[in-house]
Protein backbone atom coordinates (compact mmCIF):
# COMPACT_ATOMS: atom_id res chain seq x y z
CA UNK A 1 0.00 0.00 0.00
CA UNK A 2 1.15 3.51 -0.79
CA UNK A 3 -0.40 6.92 -0.22
CA UNK A 4 -0.54 8.88 -3.49
CA UNK A 5 -2.02 12.05 -4.86
CA UNK A 6 -3.73 10.92 -8.05
CA UNK A 7 -5.03 13.33 -10.67
CA UNK A 8 -8.45 12.84 -12.25
CA UNK A 9 -8.13 12.50 -16.02
CA UNK A 10 -11.75 11.72 -16.89
CA UNK A 11 -14.95 10.98 -15.00
CA UNK A 12 -18.00 10.11 -17.07
CA UNK A 13 -21.38 8.49 -16.64
CA UNK A 14 -21.56 5.15 -18.48
CA UNK A 15 -24.92 3.79 -17.27
CA UNK A 16 -27.68 4.70 -14.84
CA UNK A 17 -25.88 5.97 -11.69
CA UNK A 18 -22.63 4.33 -12.86
CA UNK A 19 -19.47 6.34 -13.54
CA UNK A 20 -16.10 5.48 -15.00
CA UNK A 21 -13.16 7.51 -13.73
CA UNK A 22 -9.54 7.38 -14.83
CA UNK A 23 -6.77 8.87 -12.73
CA UNK A 24 -3.05 9.31 -13.32
CA UNK A 25 -0.27 8.93 -10.79
CA UNK A 26 1.83 6.21 -9.20
CA UNK A 27 -0.27 3.03 -9.12
CA UNK A 28 2.65 0.62 -8.92
CA UNK A 29 1.42 -0.61 -5.52
CA UNK A 30 -1.43 -2.44 -7.27
CA UNK A 31 -0.30 -6.01 -7.79
CA UNK A 32 -3.44 -8.00 -8.62
CA UNK A 33 -6.88 -7.51 -10.17
CA UNK A 34 -9.59 -7.40 -7.52
CA UNK A 35 -7.63 -5.08 -5.22
CA UNK A 36 -9.10 -1.73 -4.26
CA UNK A 37 -8.12 1.87 -3.53
CA UNK A 38 -9.32 4.16 -0.75
CA UNK A 39 -10.17 7.73 -1.73
CA UNK A 40 -10.20 10.65 0.69
CA UNK A 41 -13.16 12.99 0.21
CA UNK A 42 -13.55 16.56 1.41
CA UNK A 43 -16.00 16.81 4.30
CA UNK A 44 -16.06 13.06 4.92
CA UNK A 45 -14.13 11.53 7.78
CA UNK A 46 -13.66 8.01 6.46
CA UNK A 47 -12.19 7.21 3.08
CA UNK A 48 -14.25 5.49 0.38
CA UNK A 49 -13.03 2.07 -0.77
CA UNK A 50 -13.53 1.54 -4.53
CA UNK A 51 -12.46 -1.54 -6.47
CA UNK A 52 -9.84 -1.29 -9.18
CA UNK A 53 -11.30 -1.86 -12.63
CA UNK A 54 -7.99 -1.72 -14.45
CA UNK A 55 -4.57 -0.21 -13.99
CA UNK A 56 -1.15 0.51 -15.42
CA UNK A 57 1.85 1.50 -13.27
CA UNK A 58 0.94 5.17 -13.81
CA UNK A 59 -2.79 4.96 -14.39
CA UNK A 60 -5.95 3.79 -12.62
CA UNK A 61 -9.47 3.14 -13.84
CA UNK A 62 -12.36 2.73 -11.43
CA UNK A 63 -16.04 2.21 -12.14
CA UNK A 64 -18.39 3.08 -9.32
CA UNK A 65 -22.08 3.42 -8.65
CA UNK A 66 -23.55 6.44 -6.90
CA UNK A 67 -25.15 4.98 -3.79
CA UNK A 68 -24.69 7.70 -1.17
CA UNK A 69 -23.23 11.12 -0.38
CA UNK A 70 -19.63 9.99 -0.85
CA UNK A 71 -20.03 8.48 -4.31
CA UNK A 72 -22.33 11.39 -5.24
CA UNK A 73 -19.48 13.78 -4.43
CA UNK A 74 -17.05 11.63 -6.42
CA UNK A 75 -19.29 11.86 -9.49
CA UNK A 76 -18.62 15.61 -9.49
CA UNK A 77 -14.84 15.31 -9.57
CA UNK A 78 -13.50 17.12 -12.63
CA UNK A 79 -10.37 16.58 -14.70
CA UNK A 80 -7.30 17.85 -12.87
CA UNK A 81 -8.67 17.30 -9.39
CA UNK A 82 -6.09 15.77 -7.06
CA UNK A 83 -7.27 12.91 -4.87
CA UNK A 84 -5.48 11.64 -1.75
CA UNK A 85 -5.57 7.88 -2.35
CA UNK A 86 -4.38 4.77 -0.57
CA UNK A 87 -3.32 2.55 -3.46
CA UNK A 88 -3.04 -1.23 -3.65
CA UNK A 89 -5.31 -2.50 -0.87
CA UNK A 90 -6.55 -6.03 -0.34
CA UNK A 91 -5.41 -9.36 -1.77
CA UNK A 92 -7.08 -9.48 -5.21
CA UNK A 93 -7.91 -12.43 -7.44
CA UNK A 94 -5.55 -15.37 -7.75
CA UNK A 95 -4.78 -15.51 -11.49
CA UNK A 96 -2.68 -18.63 -11.07
CA UNK A 97 -5.74 -20.66 -10.11
CA UNK A 98 -7.57 -19.97 -13.39
CA UNK A 99 -6.87 -23.13 -15.39
CA UNK A 100 -7.27 -23.02 -19.17
CA UNK A 101 -10.93 -21.93 -19.32
CA UNK A 102 -11.97 -19.75 -16.38
CA UNK A 103 -15.46 -18.31 -15.95
CA UNK A 104 -15.95 -14.71 -14.77
CA UNK A 105 -19.33 -13.82 -13.26
CA UNK A 106 -20.22 -10.21 -12.50
CA UNK A 107 -23.41 -8.83 -11.02
CA UNK A 108 -24.16 -5.14 -11.61
CA UNK A 109 -21.35 -2.91 -10.40
CA UNK A 110 -19.44 -6.09 -9.53
CA UNK A 111 -18.41 -6.33 -13.17
CA UNK A 112 -15.55 -3.75 -13.23
CA UNK A 113 -12.87 -5.65 -11.25
CA UNK A 114 -13.49 -8.61 -13.54
CA UNK A 115 -12.41 -6.48 -16.49
CA UNK A 116 -8.88 -6.05 -15.13
CA UNK A 117 -8.85 -9.75 -14.28
CA UNK A 118 -10.10 -10.70 -17.74
CA UNK A 119 -7.43 -8.62 -19.47
CA UNK A 120 -4.68 -10.35 -17.51
CA UNK A 121 -6.11 -13.82 -18.00
CA UNK A 122 -6.35 -13.15 -21.73
CA UNK A 123 -2.73 -11.98 -21.75
CA UNK A 124 -1.84 -15.33 -20.22
CA UNK A 125 -3.65 -17.02 -23.11
CA UNK A 126 -6.61 -18.37 -21.15
CA UNK A 127 -9.91 -19.03 -22.87
CA UNK A 128 -12.13 -16.77 -20.74
CA UNK A 129 -15.94 -16.89 -20.56
CA UNK A 130 -17.82 -13.99 -19.01
CA UNK A 131 -21.34 -13.69 -17.66
CA UNK A 132 -22.60 -10.25 -16.70
CA UNK A 133 -25.93 -9.85 -14.93
CA UNK A 134 -27.90 -6.62 -14.59
CA UNK A 135 -31.37 -5.66 -13.42
CA UNK A 136 -32.28 -3.97 -16.68
CA UNK A 137 -30.75 -2.73 -19.94
CA UNK A 138 -30.32 0.87 -18.72
CA UNK A 139 -28.01 -0.35 -15.95
CA UNK A 140 -25.84 -2.46 -18.25
CA UNK A 141 -22.30 -1.34 -19.05
CA UNK A 142 -18.86 -2.58 -20.16
CA UNK A 143 -20.22 -5.05 -22.71
CA UNK A 144 -18.06 -3.56 -25.48
CA UNK A 145 -15.02 -3.40 -23.25
CA UNK A 146 -15.21 -7.11 -22.56
CA UNK A 147 -15.90 -7.79 -26.24
CA UNK A 148 -12.68 -6.02 -27.23
CA UNK A 149 -10.77 -8.49 -25.06
CA UNK A 150 -11.94 -11.24 -27.37
CA UNK A 151 -14.00 -13.17 -24.87
CA UNK A 152 -17.47 -14.63 -25.18
CA UNK A 153 -19.74 -12.49 -23.00
CA UNK A 154 -23.21 -13.58 -21.99
CA UNK A 155 -25.57 -10.99 -20.58
CA UNK A 156 -28.57 -11.56 -18.39
CA UNK A 157 -31.13 -9.04 -17.20
CA UNK A 158 -33.76 -9.70 -14.58
CA UNK A 159 -36.45 -8.09 -16.74
CA UNK A 160 -35.29 -9.51 -20.05
CA UNK A 161 -34.63 -6.06 -21.57
CA UNK A 162 -31.14 -7.16 -22.67
CA UNK A 163 -29.63 -10.57 -23.32
CA UNK A 164 -31.04 -13.61 -21.62
CA UNK A 165 -33.93 -13.02 -19.23
CA UNK A 166 -33.08 -14.15 -15.71
CA UNK A 167 -30.02 -14.28 -13.52
CA UNK A 168 -26.35 -15.12 -14.00
CA UNK A 169 -27.01 -18.60 -12.68
CA UNK A 170 -29.40 -19.25 -15.58
CA UNK A 171 -26.50 -18.59 -17.95
CA UNK A 172 -24.17 -20.84 -15.96
CA UNK A 173 -26.19 -24.02 -16.62
CA UNK A 174 -24.35 -26.40 -18.91
CA UNK A 175 -21.17 -24.32 -19.10
CA UNK A 176 -17.83 -26.04 -18.81
CA UNK A 177 -15.16 -24.07 -16.95
CA UNK A 178 -11.90 -24.74 -15.15
CA UNK A 179 -12.40 -22.26 -12.30
CA UNK A 180 -14.66 -19.30 -11.53
CA UNK A 181 -14.25 -15.74 -10.29
CA UNK A 182 -17.26 -13.76 -9.08
CA UNK A 183 -17.97 -10.22 -7.97
CA UNK A 184 -21.45 -8.99 -7.15
CA UNK A 185 -24.08 -8.98 -4.44
CA UNK A 186 -24.26 -11.70 -1.79
CA UNK A 187 -27.62 -13.11 -3.02
CA UNK A 188 -25.93 -13.73 -6.39
CA UNK A 189 -23.13 -15.62 -4.64
CA UNK A 190 -25.62 -17.74 -2.73
CA UNK A 191 -27.43 -18.63 -5.93
CA UNK A 192 -24.11 -19.42 -7.61
CA UNK A 193 -23.12 -21.74 -4.79
CA UNK A 194 -26.06 -23.99 -5.71
CA UNK A 195 -25.00 -24.43 -9.34
CA UNK A 196 -21.25 -23.76 -9.52
CA UNK A 197 -18.88 -26.69 -9.98
CA UNK A 198 -15.22 -26.93 -9.03
CA UNK A 199 -13.03 -24.28 -7.48
CA UNK A 200 -13.64 -20.56 -7.46
CA UNK A 201 -13.43 -17.33 -5.56
CA UNK A 202 -15.74 -14.50 -4.59
CA UNK A 203 -15.00 -10.82 -4.00
CA UNK A 204 -16.83 -9.64 -0.90
CA UNK A 205 -17.92 -6.26 0.41
CA UNK A 206 -18.27 -4.86 3.91
CA UNK A 207 -18.43 -1.45 5.54
CA UNK A 208 -14.82 -0.55 6.29
CA UNK A 209 -13.09 1.76 8.69
CA UNK A 210 -9.47 2.02 7.56
CA UNK A 211 -9.27 -0.33 4.57
CA UNK A 212 -5.80 -1.61 5.46
CA UNK A 213 -6.28 -4.00 8.35
CA UNK A 214 -5.91 -1.82 11.42
CA UNK A 215 -9.39 -1.30 12.86
CA UNK A 216 -11.04 -4.73 12.58
CA UNK A 217 -14.19 -2.98 11.35
CA UNK A 218 -14.90 -5.38 8.46
CA UNK A 219 -14.10 -8.78 9.94
CA UNK A 220 -16.07 -11.85 8.90
CA UNK A 221 -16.02 -15.44 10.08
CA UNK A 222 -14.55 -17.92 7.62
CA UNK A 223 -13.66 -21.60 7.60
CA UNK A 224 -10.11 -20.43 8.31
CA UNK A 225 -11.02 -18.22 11.26
CA UNK A 226 -11.65 -14.47 11.45
CA UNK A 227 -10.66 -12.55 8.33
CA UNK A 228 -10.56 -8.84 7.62
CA UNK A 229 -12.35 -8.22 4.33
CA UNK A 230 -10.03 -5.26 3.66
CA UNK A 231 -6.67 -6.91 4.29
CA UNK A 232 -7.21 -10.70 4.15
CA UNK A 233 -9.82 -10.22 1.38
CA UNK A 234 -11.80 -8.85 -0.33
CA UNK A 235 -11.39 -12.02 -2.40
CA UNK A 236 -12.01 -15.26 -0.55
CA UNK A 237 -11.82 -18.78 -1.92
CA UNK A 238 -15.13 -20.55 -2.26
CA UNK A 239 -14.30 -23.08 0.44
CA UNK A 240 -13.33 -20.38 2.94
CA UNK A 241 -16.74 -18.73 3.01
CA UNK A 242 -19.33 -19.76 5.58
CA UNK A 243 -22.71 -19.46 3.88
CA UNK A 244 -24.75 -19.28 7.07
CA UNK B 1 14.09 21.62 22.07
CA UNK B 2 13.00 18.80 24.37
CA UNK B 3 10.02 16.57 23.52
CA UNK B 4 10.69 13.97 26.21
CA UNK B 5 7.97 13.04 28.69
CA UNK B 6 7.98 10.57 31.55
CA UNK B 7 5.19 8.16 32.47
CA UNK B 8 5.73 6.52 35.86
CA UNK B 9 9.51 6.52 35.50
CA UNK B 10 9.43 5.45 31.84
CA UNK B 11 10.92 8.13 29.63
CA UNK B 12 9.39 8.50 26.16
CA UNK B 13 11.25 10.35 23.40
CA UNK B 14 8.03 12.22 22.65
CA UNK B 15 4.42 12.12 23.88
CA UNK B 16 2.86 10.70 20.70
CA UNK B 17 1.30 7.26 21.13
CA UNK B 18 -1.09 5.54 18.67
CA UNK B 19 -4.20 4.56 20.61
CA UNK B 20 -5.43 1.04 21.18
CA UNK B 21 -7.89 -0.27 18.62
CA UNK B 22 -6.64 1.92 15.80
CA UNK B 23 -3.18 0.44 15.38
CA UNK B 24 -3.65 -3.33 15.66
CA UNK B 25 -0.41 -4.82 16.93
CA UNK B 26 1.57 -2.36 14.83
CA UNK B 27 2.31 -4.57 11.81
CA UNK B 28 0.23 -2.74 9.20
CA UNK B 29 1.92 0.54 10.13
CA UNK B 30 5.42 -0.88 10.47
CA UNK B 31 5.13 -1.76 6.78
CA UNK B 32 4.69 1.98 6.07
CA UNK B 33 7.20 3.73 8.32
CA UNK B 34 9.72 3.15 11.11
CA UNK B 35 7.58 3.10 14.25
CA UNK B 36 10.57 3.91 16.44
CA UNK B 37 9.82 7.60 15.86
CA UNK B 38 6.81 7.17 18.18
CA UNK B 39 6.85 7.61 21.94
CA UNK B 40 5.29 4.15 22.15
CA UNK B 41 2.09 2.51 20.91
CA UNK B 42 -0.87 0.97 22.68
CA UNK B 43 -1.77 -2.38 21.18
CA UNK B 44 -5.23 -3.68 20.32
CA UNK B 45 -7.42 -4.35 23.37
CA UNK B 46 -6.65 -7.90 24.40
CA UNK B 47 -8.72 -10.28 26.50
CA UNK B 48 -7.93 -13.58 28.18
CA UNK B 49 -9.71 -15.61 25.47
CA UNK B 50 -9.82 -14.90 21.72
CA UNK B 51 -12.87 -12.89 20.65
CA UNK B 52 -14.52 -12.51 17.24
CA UNK B 53 -16.28 -9.33 18.29
CA UNK B 54 -19.64 -8.07 17.08
CA UNK B 55 -21.45 -8.86 13.83
CA UNK B 56 -21.05 -6.41 10.94
CA UNK B 57 -21.73 -3.64 10.10
CA UNK B 58 -19.39 -2.45 12.81
CA UNK B 59 -18.52 0.93 11.31
CA UNK B 60 -20.57 4.04 10.55
CA UNK B 61 -19.44 7.37 9.17
CA UNK B 62 -20.27 10.52 11.18
CA UNK B 63 -19.47 14.23 10.92
CA UNK B 64 -15.72 14.49 11.66
CA UNK B 65 -15.95 11.18 13.46
CA UNK B 66 -16.49 7.45 13.17
CA UNK B 67 -18.82 5.22 15.12
CA UNK B 68 -17.47 1.73 15.76
CA UNK B 69 -18.80 -1.39 17.41
CA UNK B 70 -15.92 -3.79 16.82
CA UNK B 71 -16.48 -5.37 20.22
CA UNK B 72 -12.95 -6.20 21.32
CA UNK B 73 -12.02 -8.54 18.48
CA UNK B 74 -8.63 -9.95 19.44
CA UNK B 75 -6.67 -13.23 19.31
CA UNK B 76 -6.40 -13.63 23.10
CA UNK B 77 -3.54 -12.97 25.49
CA UNK B 78 -1.72 -16.28 24.88
CA UNK B 79 -1.48 -15.57 21.14
CA UNK B 80 -0.36 -12.01 21.80
CA UNK B 81 2.46 -13.31 23.99
CA UNK B 82 3.46 -16.12 21.65
CA UNK B 83 3.10 -14.35 18.29
CA UNK B 84 2.42 -10.61 18.44
CA UNK B 85 4.99 -9.51 21.01
CA UNK B 86 7.87 -11.37 19.26
CA UNK B 87 6.65 -9.88 15.97
CA UNK B 88 6.57 -6.38 17.48
CA UNK B 89 10.13 -6.84 18.70
CA UNK B 90 11.26 -7.16 15.07
CA UNK B 91 10.19 -3.63 14.18
CA UNK B 92 9.85 -1.77 17.47
CA UNK B 93 12.77 -1.34 19.84
CA UNK B 94 10.80 0.46 22.53
CA UNK B 95 8.33 -0.78 25.11
CA UNK B 96 4.66 -0.94 24.22
CA UNK B 97 1.53 -0.18 26.17
CA UNK B 98 -0.52 -3.33 26.69
CA UNK B 99 -4.23 -2.55 26.53
CA UNK B 100 -6.22 -5.29 28.25
CA UNK B 101 -9.91 -5.84 28.86
CA UNK B 102 -12.07 -8.31 30.71
CA UNK B 103 -15.52 -9.49 31.61
CA UNK B 104 -14.77 -10.16 35.25
CA UNK B 105 -12.16 -8.91 37.71
CA UNK B 106 -10.61 -12.36 37.53
CA UNK B 107 -10.06 -11.98 33.76
CA UNK B 108 -8.36 -8.61 34.18
CA UNK B 109 -6.11 -10.13 36.83
CA UNK B 110 -5.20 -13.16 34.71
CA UNK B 111 -4.40 -10.93 31.70
CA UNK B 112 -2.11 -8.82 33.89
CA UNK B 113 -0.36 -11.85 35.30
CA UNK B 114 0.19 -13.23 31.81
CA UNK B 115 2.08 -10.06 30.87
CA UNK B 116 4.07 -9.83 34.08
CA UNK B 117 7.29 -11.29 32.68
CA UNK B 118 7.15 -9.44 29.35
CA UNK B 119 9.94 -6.86 29.26
CA UNK B 120 8.43 -5.31 26.14
CA UNK B 121 5.42 -4.09 28.10
CA UNK B 122 6.04 -0.69 29.69
CA UNK B 123 2.55 0.01 30.98
CA UNK B 124 -0.59 -2.05 31.38
CA UNK B 125 -3.53 0.04 30.17
CA UNK B 126 -6.66 -1.40 31.73
CA UNK B 127 -9.74 -0.79 29.61
CA UNK B 128 -12.74 -0.38 31.91
CA UNK B 129 -14.56 1.64 29.29
CA UNK B 130 -15.35 -0.39 26.15
CA UNK B 131 -18.90 0.61 25.17
CA UNK B 132 -19.32 -2.23 22.68
CA UNK B 133 -19.52 -5.33 24.84
CA UNK B 134 -22.62 -6.20 26.78
CA UNK B 135 -21.11 -7.28 30.05
CA UNK B 136 -17.82 -6.28 31.59
CA UNK B 137 -15.99 -3.54 29.72
CA UNK B 138 -17.63 -0.21 30.39
CA UNK B 139 -19.73 -1.54 33.27
CA UNK B 140 -16.57 -1.54 35.41
CA UNK B 141 -15.75 2.03 34.55
CA UNK B 142 -19.03 3.84 35.07
CA UNK B 143 -19.26 3.43 38.83
CA UNK B 144 -16.51 4.45 41.31
CA UNK B 145 -16.90 1.32 43.47
CA UNK B 146 -16.21 -1.16 40.67
CA UNK B 147 -13.50 1.05 39.14
CA UNK B 148 -11.76 0.96 42.52
CA UNK B 149 -12.14 -2.83 42.80
CA UNK B 150 -10.68 -3.54 39.35
CA UNK B 151 -7.79 -1.14 39.94
CA UNK B 152 -6.95 -2.68 43.30
CA UNK B 153 -7.09 -6.21 41.90
CA UNK B 154 -4.85 -5.52 38.88
CA UNK B 155 -2.37 -3.53 40.97
CA UNK B 156 -1.98 -6.59 43.19
CA UNK B 157 -1.42 -8.78 40.10
CA UNK B 158 1.40 -6.86 38.42
CA UNK B 159 4.54 -4.91 39.15
CA UNK B 160 4.12 -2.87 35.97
CA UNK B 161 2.61 0.60 36.05
CA UNK B 162 -1.17 0.34 35.78
CA UNK B 163 -3.07 3.00 33.83
CA UNK B 164 -6.85 2.81 33.94
CA UNK B 165 -8.60 3.78 30.70
CA UNK B 166 -11.73 5.73 31.56
CA UNK B 167 -15.11 6.09 29.90
CA UNK B 168 -16.58 9.50 29.07
CA UNK B 169 -20.06 7.99 29.41
CA UNK B 170 -20.41 9.03 33.05
CA UNK B 171 -21.86 12.00 34.90
CA UNK B 172 -18.70 12.68 36.91
CA UNK B 173 -15.44 11.43 35.43
CA UNK B 174 -13.45 13.04 38.25
CA UNK B 175 -15.15 10.73 40.75
CA UNK B 176 -14.16 7.66 38.71
CA UNK B 177 -10.62 9.03 38.37
CA UNK B 178 -10.34 9.52 42.14
CA UNK B 179 -11.61 5.97 42.74
CA UNK B 180 -8.90 4.60 40.43
CA UNK B 181 -6.25 6.71 42.15
CA UNK B 182 -7.48 5.47 45.52
CA UNK B 183 -7.25 1.92 44.20
CA UNK B 184 -3.57 2.48 43.51
CA UNK B 185 -3.58 3.33 39.77
CA UNK B 186 -0.23 4.68 38.57
CA UNK B 187 -1.94 6.75 35.91
CA UNK B 188 -5.08 7.27 33.86
CA UNK B 189 -5.88 7.22 30.18
CA UNK B 190 -8.90 9.16 28.94
CA UNK B 191 -11.19 9.21 27.11
CA UNK B 192 -12.50 6.04 25.50
CA UNK B 193 -15.24 6.48 22.88
CA UNK B 194 -18.59 8.15 23.45
CA UNK B 195 -21.66 5.95 23.17
CA UNK B 196 -23.59 6.80 20.01
CA UNK B 197 -25.98 5.56 17.32
CA UNK B 198 -26.76 6.11 13.64
CA UNK B 199 -30.01 5.05 12.01
CA UNK B 200 -30.34 3.87 8.41
CA UNK B 201 -33.16 5.91 6.88
CA UNK B 202 -34.06 3.31 4.26
CA UNK B 203 -34.20 0.38 6.66
CA UNK B 204 -35.41 2.45 9.62
CA UNK B 205 -33.10 0.47 11.86
CA UNK B 206 -29.85 1.28 13.66
CA UNK B 207 -27.02 1.18 11.15
CA UNK B 208 -24.69 -0.86 13.33
CA UNK B 209 -25.57 -4.51 13.94
CA UNK B 210 -24.76 -3.87 17.60
CA UNK B 211 -27.21 -0.91 17.47
CA UNK B 212 -24.87 1.36 19.45
CA UNK B 213 -21.19 2.08 18.99
CA UNK B 214 -18.39 4.27 20.26
CA UNK B 215 -17.78 7.68 18.70
CA UNK B 216 -14.24 8.87 18.06
CA UNK B 217 -12.46 11.33 15.81
CA UNK B 218 -11.95 15.11 15.75
CA UNK B 219 -15.58 15.70 16.79
CA UNK B 220 -14.88 14.37 20.30
CA UNK B 221 -11.64 16.31 20.87
CA UNK B 222 -13.23 19.15 22.91
CA UNK B 223 -14.98 16.59 25.13
CA UNK B 224 -11.66 14.84 25.76
CA UNK B 225 -9.85 18.10 26.52
CA UNK B 226 -12.55 19.09 29.01
CA UNK B 227 -12.40 15.72 30.77
CA UNK B 228 -8.60 15.67 30.93
CA UNK B 229 -8.77 19.20 32.37
CA UNK B 230 -11.27 18.11 35.03
CA UNK B 231 -9.42 14.95 35.95
CA UNK B 232 -6.09 16.81 36.18
CA UNK B 233 -7.57 18.90 38.95
CA UNK B 234 -8.99 15.85 40.74
CA UNK B 235 -5.94 13.55 40.90
CA UNK B 236 -2.17 13.83 41.04
CA UNK B 237 -1.26 10.78 38.92
CA UNK B 238 -0.23 11.21 35.26
CA UNK B 239 -2.84 11.30 32.52
CA UNK B 240 -2.59 10.04 28.96
CA UNK B 241 -4.96 12.24 26.98
CA UNK B 242 -6.84 10.62 24.11
CA UNK B 243 -9.84 11.55 21.97
CA UNK B 244 -9.89 13.16 18.55
CA UNK B 245 -6.23 14.15 18.45
CA UNK B 246 -5.13 14.69 14.85
CA UNK B 247 -2.35 17.30 14.89
CA UNK B 248 0.67 18.54 16.83
CA UNK B 249 -1.44 21.53 17.93
CA UNK B 250 -3.96 19.08 19.40
CA UNK B 251 -1.12 17.36 21.28
CA UNK B 252 -0.03 20.66 22.82
CA UNK B 253 -3.64 21.53 23.71
CA UNK B 254 -4.17 18.16 25.38
CA UNK B 255 -0.96 18.60 27.38
CA UNK B 256 -1.98 22.10 28.46
CA UNK B 257 -5.22 20.53 29.75
CA UNK B 258 -3.14 18.18 31.88
CA UNK B 259 -1.98 15.22 29.79
CA UNK B 260 1.58 13.96 30.18
CA UNK B 261 1.35 11.96 26.96
CA UNK B 262 -1.19 11.86 24.16
CA UNK B 263 -2.74 9.01 22.23
CA UNK B 264 -3.86 9.36 18.63
CA UNK B 265 -6.78 7.13 17.64
CA UNK B 266 -9.26 7.46 14.80
CA UNK B 267 -6.92 9.68 12.78
CA UNK B 268 -4.72 6.61 12.11
CA UNK B 269 -7.57 5.01 10.19
CA UNK B 270 -7.82 7.88 7.73
CA UNK B 271 -4.15 8.84 7.43
CA UNK B 272 -1.91 5.90 8.31
CA UNK B 273 1.07 8.25 8.52
CA UNK B 274 -0.58 10.73 10.91
CA UNK B 275 1.44 9.83 14.04
CA UNK B 276 4.74 10.19 12.19
CA UNK B 277 3.55 13.52 10.78
CA UNK B 278 2.56 14.73 14.26
CA UNK B 279 5.96 13.78 15.71
CA UNK B 280 7.72 15.54 12.83
CA UNK B 281 5.66 18.71 13.13
CA UNK B 282 5.84 18.98 16.93
CA UNK B 283 9.13 20.95 16.97
CA UNK B 284 7.77 23.69 14.70
CA UNK B 285 4.59 23.95 16.74
CA UNK B 286 6.67 24.11 19.93
CA UNK B 287 8.74 26.85 18.37
CA UNK B 288 5.65 28.79 17.34
CA UNK B 289 4.30 28.74 20.90
CA UNK B 290 7.71 29.27 22.48
CA UNK B 291 7.85 25.89 24.17
CA UNK B 292 11.41 24.82 24.93
CA UNK B 293 10.59 21.79 27.04
CA UNK B 294 7.34 19.97 26.29
CA UNK B 295 6.95 18.39 29.71
CA UNK B 296 6.90 21.85 31.28
CA UNK B 297 3.55 22.69 29.69
CA UNK B 298 1.66 19.78 31.26
CA UNK B 299 -1.40 21.26 32.96
CA UNK B 300 -0.31 24.72 31.85
CA UNK B 301 -3.88 25.82 31.09
CA UNK B 302 -4.88 25.61 34.75
CA UNK B 303 -4.93 28.77 36.84
CA UNK B 304 -2.30 27.32 39.12
CA UNK B 305 -0.51 25.61 36.23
Amino acid sequence: MTNELLAVEANEKIAKSVYKMTLSGDCSAITAPGQFVNFRLEGKFLRRPISVCDWEPDRLTVVYKVVGEGTQAMSGWARGKRVDTLVGLGNGFDCAAAGDAPLLVGGGVGAPPLYGLCRRLRAQGRRVQVILGFNTASEAFFLEEFATLGVSTMVTTADGSLGQRGFVTDAMHGLQYSYFYACGPIPMFRAMERVAVGGGEYSLEERMGCGFGACMGCTCKTAGGSKRICADGPVLKREEILWT
Amino acid sequence: MDMKVTLSGWELSNPVIPASGTFGYGREFAALYDLNCLGSFSFKGTTLEPRFGNPTPRIAECESAVLNAVGLQNPGIAHVKAVELPEIRKFFGKKVIANISGFSIEEYVRCCRALEGEEQVGIVEVNISCPNVHSGGMSFGTEPGSAYEVTKAVKAATTKPVYMKLSPNVTDIAAIARACADGGADGLCLINTLLGMRIDLARRRPLLANRTGGLSGPAVFPVAVRMVYEVYEAVSIPIIGVGGVASAENVVEMMLAGATAVEVGAANLVDPYICKKIVESLPSVMEKYKIENLSEIIGGAHCNG
